[in-house]
């Protein structure tokens, strides 16, 4: 009897310490192979099943045990981790907009947040409605019900709303991934659709990998085998995409200020690191050098940020102003390009008497077309006031169309009003009438464009065949720097990842500012900078180490 | 009686080791015939109890007692440098019989080039040695010719110590401990080869002059000594070090046993007689006022007085003299190919690559009390001899020195240690371990760090027992580990604190409550040292406690006064002493120059609180992010993996994964040429696999479930399965 009880136990001590395999499977396998386990243990006759855990971790004892200093401030330092690290877990929190974009928009978008902190992220981003209505200040202590549809609304760091959304908690492990997961249900427009996003990834979140909540799912014990093979072509797809994205990635939006800044940071990082391992062979470190670049650097991070926001452009849209003389096609441009009428055409010059608008949308951005009266001299008082208008919507506007007939070609009367409307806005020189203009004019209307200088761009069209419109619009997103953002396409997405990057490190630097003005050791600002360059190049931390001490021995004569 | 319990206890502890493939058919053959059957054996299963329990001589008693032989030990270990005593040492505390093989008692712990401990990184490594309880803190404490805090204002994770040392001191002292340790035997021999037994398990060495030693833990600690070739100018001989012959045969048997060796390079400049030097017109540099120790163990604390170096320059004469004989050099003559260390560069070097410098820094540092060697710090060659002492002579207050030593190159094997894990057990034969240079690094303290793991893990592996593997982020002593058996290497490995991502929690200062612990359960702590630890530690949290609870009024005193006008914060209506020392620039000293200090504090304690506090949010953010990464680095890969078959991986991830073979994800992802998508793709894989088997497992308990209640049903299936 004794021994029975014996084996028991040993049997227990085998299926805890050694064979995680079967407890390991969630709480549904746990019970049931436990229970058979203990019937086999104590009367089976042979059984071998039991194999143990590859050898290895019989030999080895892994210790990672943390500062006993510590303990108190960060609670449990990692004691079990020995019997934690089988399982699969995942450090970082992810989000991705789920339903597809691109295509017409769908009525109803999600955006989802799989990882520890998911519920931490939805928390900063999410207010209940039902919360602020009791209790203003307690919203920040959302206490998801898992599986329960709150109605609220998301909102930005500053506390503006973005969208009215429906958040649906998710917690571990009754979820897609087995991790606590949010899902907010957005308005399906892909412009609520990436603010809330990006809201997110302020809020802490990592963008997604293609196909990464997949891969989570698989590796914390959901779906079968036979789709891990699909996982495995995701993934192979996702590194010959991630090549793509790294190639495309050299030309496309920020790229060129994401080497330079991740160039900085190694540079200032080599100065720091060199004084910290060599100290007594090095000159001093300028100081005052080193805060100044890395100002420098959290100015070029912010306004990048700002001004190449297509949030806010894709927020507020753009205001596009049709000047011209009177009668070169402003208004049929406007009607074939918002494929209305709203403007009334007659042959008759100065038609248009007033400002008239049409919303048209490009590639997701909501555009606002002004026509105008064509300007010139006048003495009629009802059309004198529609020029003034004219001008004031000129001024105004974000971009500039100047519209000339390919028919007449440049008139001195252009080159007359182009210095009366001549401001830094982006303009764009339109060549109207292009159907019926007469071989060579378009030549001489070039020429005229390279002479002008004010044009970024030109493009020839047609009201009347709607020849040219799209040109128009490539031109437009071009002189915005959108042309690379088409819509849920590759560009867009490597994009956002550099925008994300830079959002990384404008946190980053911002502590580092702070310790900087606190006046921590110099130590302490190699963490903030190592952060940035990190969240700059998305490579590990061994590899910064490594490329800092090349560049170290590259820079300095160093060694006794 | 004593004898049979032992017995006993070795005996149910090999089959606990083994218990893979006893325990099942221990369990299941019929049970009336195990003959210890005693409820003994689930005691004796749990591990932890098992360790803390036994007296920690009395497992090796049957490998000592079955084996008289002077010949028999539990751990040999081949070398006796920096790497080798810390080594023995630790096995033979341990409980391990250990013999210490040189081929020089008269050189042990020898400092064959600078004379110094410590610096950036490698004090860290010093005060993790002796947090575990080594001696390499405890020797250069008492051996100390001078100590510099440096960094001192750059943070508390970069502030390191350094201490010159007397060379000859250091040896001596270090000879004193490993001849009074118990179980320790040291005795003279060439070791030129490795007995491997059957099993591709280490069974001891063959010495040249035919003896042979047997155990079943080898460590080698070679140095710079296998196959070692010492260069001056165009001149070469085989040695280990200038005057000591080198270690030959020992290269070509491991290379039989299928090991990959190759070639590394270092250099130690040349020495000259400090009488023979005008020191009047050049910087001195002094020690620190107040001494500050590597050893956490206070019996260590004896201060001394201090010896001066110097500092002088290579002048414009220095550069043209090296620039006219650069061919006479091994480097730009092109006769010697291994790889010299980047931050360990000759003069020539420098003064090549950094055309632009006028002038290079070079340190005079003396090499002991007694002696009259000056170590020319900074000025390496390969120039021949007859250039050398004009060269010396070209630096101001050398100008009519006379020099004792030439500089010289010396060319070693090494074994590039992706052949370790990380226990620094080899992976092809069990038991053998390397340590030290032989591994690619250099420095007294990276061989120190090496082998007091190498020694603790041959101590246990003849004792039978699991390995120990610091993590990557528990130390640097890790991380140095991690680093060489995952990364290609390819000149000689020194720390820097830039190796490390982890370096704000791997402090000086808490280098005993990270490490002290593992020493204490490993047994190399002993009481008194354990005692001390304790109460060290109870102090530091009571003042933590004390400062957090005391509340100074602003109206009355000067420390808030003075706390405003040091930091130029303002200072808060009863704000508490904690808060105090969070403001820039208040250090603990200020609140006791108030009368609000704690004086029974050691001065370490009072920097260990100081430390802990004003830098609270930075620690806490790091040791959290630490501990959210932690989980999936440290997921353990099977040995048997075949990488090879893995068709999702990289053709490189494949190849490095197959020569590396690592231990963890972590490790894996550290390996060179291993993508992000290439660890993606592991994890799809070990999963899958864990999938299968888990269904292989279901279907057969599932079957003897099954069995078992109606045993008719499996004769039937086997039937039908032979039909």
């Amino acid at each position: 009897m004794v021994s029975l009880l014996c084996f028991r136990s040993v049997g227990v001590y085998l299926l805890r310490q050694a064979t995680p395999i079967i407890t390991r499977g969630g709480r549904i396998s746990r019970p049931i192979s436990k229970n058979l386990c203990f019937v086999l243990f104590s009367s089976s006759p042979k059984t071998s099943l039991l194999k143990p855990r590859a050898q290895s971790s019989e030999n080895n004892s892994l210790v990672f045990k943390g500062d006993e200093r510590v303990v108190g401030l960060v609670g449990k330092v990692v004691d079990d981790a020995f019997d934690k690290v089988d399982r699969f877990q995942s450090s970082s929190t992810i989000v991705a907009i789920v339903t597809p974009i691109g295509g017409p928009p769908g009525a109803v978008g999600i955006v989802r947040l799989s990882g520890p902190k998911a519920v931490e992220v939805a928390r900063r981003v999410f207010r209940s409605a039902k919360k602020t209505k009791k209790k203003e200040s307690d919203s920040d202590t959302w206490r998801p019900k898992s599986h329960f549809v709150e109605y609220g609304v998301v909102v930005d760091s500053n506390g503006n709303v973005v969208d009215e959304v429906l958040a649906v908690p998710m917690l571990a492990p009754r979820s897609y991934t087995r991790e606590d997961v949010v899902e907010l249900q957005c308005h399906g427009s892909e412009v609520c659709l990436r603010r809330v996003l990006r809201t997110c990834v302020e809020a802490g979140a990592r963008l997604a990998e293609p196909g990464e909540f997949t891969l989570r799912a698989f590796l914390n014990g959901r779906l079968d085998l036979s789709q891990a093979e699909n996982v495995e072509k995701l993934i192979s797809a996702k590194s010959s995409a991630a090549a793509d994205a790294a190639l495309e990635g050299i030309q496309g939006g920020f790229s060129s200020l994401v080497k330079s800044l991740r160039a900085q940071c190694i540079e200032l990082l080599t100065e720091i690191e060199a004084r910290l391992d060599f100290e007594d062979e090095m000159p001093p470190l300028d100081i005052e050098s080193v805060i100044n670049k890395i100002t420098s650097m959290s100015q070029n991070v912010e306004s990048a940020l700002d001004t190449a926001n297509y949030d806010k452009l894709l927020q507020s849209g753009l205001q596009i102003a049709i000047v011209g003389r009177p009668n070169v096609g402003k208004s049929s441009l406007l009607n074939a390009w918002s494929k209305s009428e709203r403007a009334i055409v007659t042959e008759v010059a100065g038609t248009t008497r007033d400002v008239v608008e049409a919303n048209v949308t490009v590639r997701g951005v909501p555009i606002t077309l002004l026509d105008t009266a064509g300007i010139r001299e006048t003495n009629d008082i009802v059309e004198k006031i529609g020029v003034e208008r004219s001008e004031t919507a000129a001024k105004v506007a974000d971009v500039i169309i100047m519209a000339v007939s390919a028919v007449e070609g440049w008139t001195e009367e252009d080159t007359e009003l182009l210095r009366k409307i001549q401001s830094d806005k982006p303009m764009i020189l339109v060549m109207n009438k292009i159907d019926c203009a007469p071989p060579g004019s378009c030549d001489q209307l070039e020429d005229q464009r390279k002479k002008e200088e004010v044009f970024h761009k030109s493009v020839f069209t047609s009201a009347v065949t709607g020849q040219g419109i799209e040109e128009l619009e490539d031109a437009i997103l071009e002189i915005l720097g959108l042309d690379r953002v088409p819509t849920g396409g590759h560009q867009w997405t490597v994009n956002q990842r550099q925008c994300e990057q830079l959002v990384r490190t404008k946190e980053a630097l911002v502590r580092l500012r702070e310790a900087i003005e606190d006046e921590i050791p110099i130590d302490f600002w190699t963490i903030e900078l190592r952060e940035a360059a990190l969240s700059l190049a998305q490579i590990s931390g061994q590899d910064v180490s490594e490329e800092v001490l090349s560049s170290i021995f590259a820079k300095f004569c160093i060694g006794k | 009686m004593r004898a049979a319990a032992a017995a006993t206890a070795t005996v149910s502890l090999r089959h606990f080791r083994s218990f893979p493939t006893i325990v099942p058919s221990l369990l299941f053959s019929s049970s009336s015939s195990i003959p210890f059957h005693s409820p003994r054996l689930c005691v004796f299963l749990r591990p932890r109890q098992l360790f803390l329990n036994r007296p920690l001589a009395a497992s090796f008693s049957s490998s000592s007692s079955g084996a008289t032989s002077d010949s028999t030990y539990d751990v040999i270990v081949v070398g006796a440098g920096h790497a080798g005593c810390e080594a023995a040492l630790a096995s033979a505390r341990l409980g391990a019989s250990t013999l210490l093989l040189t081929l020089n008692l008269d050189r042990i712990a020898w400092q064959p080039c600078n004379p110094a401990v410590g610096g950036p990184a490698k004090s860290q490594l010093v005060h993790e040695v002796d947090a575990l309880g080594g001696d390499i803190g405890k020797v250069a404490d008492r051996c100390y010719l001078q100590k510099r805090i440096l960094n001192v204002s750059r943070g508390p994770a970069v502030r390191s110590l350094r201490a010159q040392t007397d060379k000859r001191e250091y040896a001596t002292e270090m000879k004193k401990i490993v001849d009074s340790t118990e179980n320790l035997c040291i005795r003279e021999a060439m070791v030129t080869d490795i007995i491997v037994g059957k099993n591709d398990n280490v069974k001891g060495v063959a010495t040249f002059f035919g003896m042979n030693f047997y155990a079943p833990s080898v460590i080698l600690t070679t140095g710079t000594f296998m196959s070692g070739k010492i260069w001056v100018g165009k001149k070469s001989m085989p040695a280990g070090r200038a005057g000591e012959s080198a270690s030959q045969g020992l290269t070509e048997n491991l290379q039989k046993l299928g090991f990959e060796t190759d070639r590394l390079k270092t250099g130690t400049p040349a020495r000259v007689d400090r009488r023979t030097i005008d020191f009047s017109n050049l910087e001195a540099q002094h020690g620190d006022e107040e001494v500050s120790w590597f050893s956490f163990d206070p019996d260590f604390h004896i201060e001394r007085e201090q010896m001066c170096c110097y500092l002088t320059r290579t002048t414009k004469i220095t550069h043209q003299l090296i620039r006219d004989n650069l061919h006479e050099t091994p480097t730009y003559g092109g006769w010697v190919e291994a790889k010299g260390p980047r931050y360990c560069p000759s003069i020539e070097d420098k003064i090549v690559r950094f055309k632009d410098k006028e002038s290079h820094q070079i340190f005079l540092e003396p090499e002991g009390r007694d002696v009259p060697e000056i170590y020319v710090q900074g000025f390496s060659t390969g120039l021949p001899e007859n250039l050398q002492l004009p060269l010396l002579r070209s630096l101001p207050g050398l100008e009519n020195c006379s020099m004792l030593r030439p500089a010289y190159a010396v060319e070693y094997d090494y074994l590039p240690a992706h052949q370790c894990s990380r226990s620094l057990m080899t992976k092809k034969i069990e038991g053998l371990f390397f340590s030290g240079q032989i591994n690619g690094t250099t420095g007294y303290e990276e061989a120190a760090a090496q082998g007091i793991i190498s020694g603790i893990n041959a101590a246990r592996h003849a004792d039978g027992k699991k390995h120990v593997v610091l993590e990557r982020e528990s130390s640097y002593i890790g991380t140095l580990i991690d680093d060489l058996v995952t990364k290609d290497l390819r000149e000689p490995y020194r720390m820097l604190t830039s190796r490390s991502e982890h370096r704000l929690l791997l402090r000086f200062d808490n280098a005993d409550s990270r490490l002290t612990p593992l020493g204490r359960e490993l047994g190399l702590i002993d009481d008194r040292r354990w005692k001390l630890y304790q109460e060290k530690q109870a102090r530091i949290s009571e003042e933590k406690k004390r400062l957090k609870t005391v509340k100074i009024s602003v109206a009355v005193g000067d420390l808030a006064a003075e706390v405003s006008s040091v930091s130029s914060q303002p200072v808060k209506e009863s704000a508490t002493l904690e808060s105090l020392l969070k403001k820039p620039h208040i250090h603990y000293k200020l609140l006791e120059k108030h009368g609000f200090g704690n004086e029974t504090l050691s001065r370490m304690e009072k920097d260990c609180v100081e430390i802990d506090i004003k830098y609270e949010g930075f620690i806490v953010r790091q040791q959290n992010q630490l501990q959210q990464m932690v989980h999936q680095q440290h997921r353990r890969l099977p040995d048997d993996l075949d990488y090879y078959s893995m068709t999702t991986l990289s053709h490189e991830g494949r190849e490095k994964l197959s020569k590396v073979r690592p231990e963890t994800i972590g490790q894996a992802s550290r390996v060179g040429g291993v993508s992000p998508a290439d660890i993606t793709a592991l994890l799809i894989t070990l999963e899958s696999n864990r999938r299968r088997t888990q269904d292989v497992k279901r279907g057969k308990i599932l079957e003897h479930a099954l069995a078992e209640s109606n045993p008719q049903w499996v004769e039937d299936r086997e039937h039908v399965v032979n039909e």
